[in-house]
């Protein structure tokens, strides 16, 4: 079953309920084609599990790779990602969009 | 997100109430207005502007540089009749993110087994459907083909403000409805909101793909909805776009 957006912030619920150090993205911002909406969320733990999407599966990683560091240090990140170029091999959007991603952590 | 934002918004959503979390983008300072507060709020008129849409977006404020987190309800899909079309489109409504329920007073046919993961009520329409709450954020469809079940369940959906109403039946069938539904009284402006034949016209013709039809017509209407003033003009373009790459 694919997960809603719903299904999301109920496991970011759950999974702070039963004592997993959680982050939560958003999307905040996008420029030209982006393949998620304003407003997309994505939920990290501690070990980097994750649910939901910011992106076509293009800036994830890196994503949750912030979102590690996020939750070890409490302080909130706004993270930003733009057209692929050569570094965009590693991480990029290759739809040529950009977007910004608000990361914080759920206290 | 504080962990008491993040339960207070889920307690809304599963009441299908629409509210908004406004984030302080420079501080992280963040707040959760419920749809019925926001009247009382600062951000009013954004916040107000915001739910109408249902899109989230960053907004300048006295308080900073904001971003408004918009959640509305997931929309609902009320199905009249429980028949084989029903059982593909039901899947599909779900999969999409919404929540199903099937109307059809015929037990044989609103039986759990033909319908396992969706809400199913054995009952006819005029008892049923005022507790569904078929509001703003609803798509309502009738597929009996069977006029004492379907016109009454058309005529409460014309009374509600759902986004999408369609209805089973080629242009004669559909005429001869239109028909029924003026001896009662309904207005040609409300019965033109009836999409009739129903679905997008993909050459569709067995069960499946006559539900892909339809739910493809009810995600077009969905989306346009969401940029139609109430006045009935289009709203203008959002800034930022975010079509699919």
């Amino acid at each position: 079953m694919l997960a809603t957006d719903t299904d999301i912030l109920k496991a970011a619920e759950d999974w702070r309920n039963s004592g997993r150090e959680v982050a939560l993205a958003t999307v905040v911002e996008t420029w030209g084609s982006a393949p998620r909406p304003v407003g997309s969320n994505l939920v990290i733990d501690a070990e980097g599990n994750f649910l939901g999407s910011v992106s076509g599966g293009c800036v994830e990683g890196a994503v949750v790779a912030e979102a590690l560091d996020v939750i070890e240090s409490g302080k909130p990140k706004m993270l930003e990602f733009g057209v692929a170029d050569e570094t965009a091999w590693q991480v990029g959007l290759s739809c040529g969009g950009t977007i910004r991603v608000f990361v914080e952590k759920v206290e | 997100m504080k962990l008491d934002i993040l339960t207070r918004l889920n307690t809304e959503r599963a009441a299908r109430r629409a509210a908004i979390v406004i984030t302080n983008v420079e501080n992280g300072k963040q707040r959760f207005v419920k749809a019925a507060d926001i009247g009382n709020d600062p951000l009013r008129s954004a916040l107000a502007e915001h739910l109408r849409t249902g899109k989230s977006g960053m907004a300048d404020s006295a308080e900073g540089r904001v971003f408004l987190t918009v959640y509305v309800p997931a929309p609902q899909l009320v199905i009249t009749g429980a028949v084989h079309i029903s059982q593909a489109l039901a899947p599909i409504g779900n999969l999409l993110g919404y929540d199903v329920t099937i109307v059809d007073p015929r037990t044989a046919f609103a039986s759990l087994e033909r319908f396992p993961d969706v809400k199913v009520i054995a009952e006819w329409p005029d008892q049923a459907l005022p507790r569904l709450n078929v509001d703003r954020y609803t798509a309502f469809v009738a597929l009996t083909h069977d006029p004492k079940i379907d016109d009454p369940a058309l005529t409460h959906a014309l009374s509600r403000d759902c986004f999408y109403i369609g209805a089973l039946g080629s242009r004669k069938t559909h005429a001869r409805r239109v028909e029924r539904l003026k001896a009662q009284g309904l207005s040609e402006a409300d019965i033109s909101r009836i999409h009739a034949p129903i679905g997008l016209d993909i050459g569709a013709v067995s069960p499946a793909e006559i539900a892909v039809a339809i739910m493809a017509q009810i995600t077009e209407r969905l989306h346009e909805a969401a940029e139609i003033e109430p006045g009935g003009t289009r709203a203008a373009a959002p800034t930022a776009v975010t079509a699919a790459s």
